[in-house]
């Protein structure tokens, strides 16, 4: 996205814009919540890269071993190096199972899953296919996670899923957070909370996990509580790359210190972070990023130009969330503003409800697919969207 | 506690009395720990919080009974863990 919009704005007399990738293909993250329950086939919701390298932009497809920002250079895998004027980081986050004892056990793709992976989602897949019931947890190890609602949407999917195959009676669902509650926000919690009653999903909050006893085939928090599954869906712990804490530029969670409005290096300015990487006190998400980048953009083009950077970014953030059989609802927030009722994009018109379910919130959903595809990645506006939050059409008290 | 600047050690201690909690020194340090954290804007987690320095797990738990990371924010006056809803 940043090279879109960089390719446009900067003279190429004077720049040049390199990509370094060691992946030759790009997922459509959002689409892993789908795979498991037959929605989304593997090839919708994964392209090569190479469709999406800009022109004029060097592809670099080898991994990175350490960024060395105090000498503005990039050590690639195969020994070479990168030397910068500027650099993006953009490494992500990944799942990591191992920082909790037991959970890559004897059980792991047995009965215990993940659908934060693409393998990860078509194991799951072939599980439910033929699971024949029983005891399913939907669990969170610890915050911050990438896309923070999925695991909710997972459970809200589940019961459609069983419930479309006449075994809704034979699964017992039960959402396991680290949270106090499925919600935590005031407006969200009032507004939804009827959704896990009429599903019937029991939640066990303030669950820190220690343990996986794949024997037992329990968890175990620190204080000692338990709950046993027959099936164990887990958003394993989030971190950032290994290529952050080989170059010694994280926190423990390997997320970098990044300055929440300027989206620039805390502590080197020619270094600008976007996504999951930084840390942000505002979720994970796709939406963010496309946020981000609008921003961002003006504000690298400021640092060119030597120029005092913009504290833009509001930390906005719009998500679609599947509430199962075939309804979604819309939020939209940011860095002071939780989710409320409303309109949106347009204030008073719509034509999508805020914090609502409907049918045509679900299809938003699916479209997001093509627009991710199509507009997103390409660095294309979308229509009425702002990149800061618009607080015209919302329902604040 | 909706406010944190309206916060102060008596309030502090207040609602650790109503978590049947009477708080000392040692409670402090890790209530200023999580205290600065907040203010830094750093989100917390029980993980974390073992591997501060300042307390492992064990002792977060046998200080701060049940669910320790709800009943510490409680006290020490700042929002429990929140998630985007």
């Amino acid at each position: 996205m940043m090279a879109q919009h960089l390719i446009k704005g900067l003279d190429k007399k004077n720049w040049s814009i390199s990509i370094v990738d060691e992946r030759k293909e790009h997922y459509y993250q959002p689409g892993f919540l789908f795979l498991p329950f037959d929605q989304y086939k593997p090839e919708d919701i994964v392209k090569p890269i190479s469709q999406f390298i800009p022109k004029g932009v060097d592809f670099v497809n080898v991994g990175i071993e350490k960024i060395l920002p105090d000498e503005h250079q990039v050590v690639l895998a195969n020994g070479n190096t990168l030397i910068y004027d500027l650099l993006i980081i953009a490494t992500g986050s990944e799942i990591a199972p191992e920082e909790i004892e037991g959970m890559k056990g004897s059980e792991w793709g047995k009965s215990v899953f993940t659908f934060y992976t693409f393998e990860g989602a078509k194991a799951l897949r072939d599980k439910l296919k033929n699971w024949e019931g029983g005891k399913l947890v939907v669990h969170i190890t610890e915050m911050p996670i990438k896309c923070p609602v999925a695991p909710l949407e997972f459970a809200f999917l589940a019961d459609s899923f069983f419930k479309d195959k006449g075994m809704r009676d034979k699964v017992d669902i039960t959402y396991v957070t680290p949270l106090s509650g499925a919600f935590t926000k005031p407006k969200a919690t009032a507004t939804l909370e009827y959704l896990l009653k009429e599903k019937n999903i029991h939640i066990e909050p303030d669950f820190a996990i220690e343990s996986v006893d794949n024997d037992a085939k329990t968890i175990i928090d620190y204080g000692g509580k338990t709950v046993p599954f027959d099936l164990l869906v887990t958003v394993p712990t989030n971190k950032g790359s290994d290529v952050i804490e080989r170059s010694g530029m994280g926190d423990e969670l390997n997320f970098i210190p990044t300055d929440k409005a300027t989206l620039q290096s805390k502590k080197y300015p020619d270094v600008f972070i976007i996504g999951d990487a930084t840390n942000v006190p505002t979720s994970k998400a796709g939406s963010v990023v496309h946020f981000e980048a609008e921003i961002l953009t003006e504000n690298i083009l400021r640092y060119i130009k030597g120029q005092k950077m913009e504290e833009e970014f509001d930390g906005h953030a719009n998500c679609f969330i599947e509430t199962g059989g075939g309804k979604a609802l819309l939020i939209d927030f940011n860095y002071d503003h939780e989710p409320v009722t409303g309109t949106f994009p347009i204030a008073g018109i719509g034509p999508l409800r805020l914090l609502k379910e409907s049918r045509f919130n679900h299809f938003g959903k699916l479209a997001f697919k093509w627009v991710y595809w199509n507009m997103l990645l390409k660095a294309r506006p979308i229509p009425f969207v702002s990149a800061k939050m618009n607080i015209a059409g919302k329902d604040y008290n | 506690m909706t406010d944190f600047s309206q916060w102060d050690k008596g309030i502090g201690d207040a609602i650790a009395a109503d978590n049947s909690i009477t708080l000392s020194p040692r409670h402090w340090e890790v209530l200023n720990y999580i205290q600065t954290e907040y203010k830094n804007e750093v989100p917390l987690s029980i993980r974390k919080i073992g591997k501060s320095g300042v307390v492992d797990i064990k002792e977060f738990y046998a200080l701060f009974p049940n669910a320790p990371l709800k009943t510490a924010t409680k006290i020490a006056g700042i929002p429990k863990p929140v998630s985007c809803i």
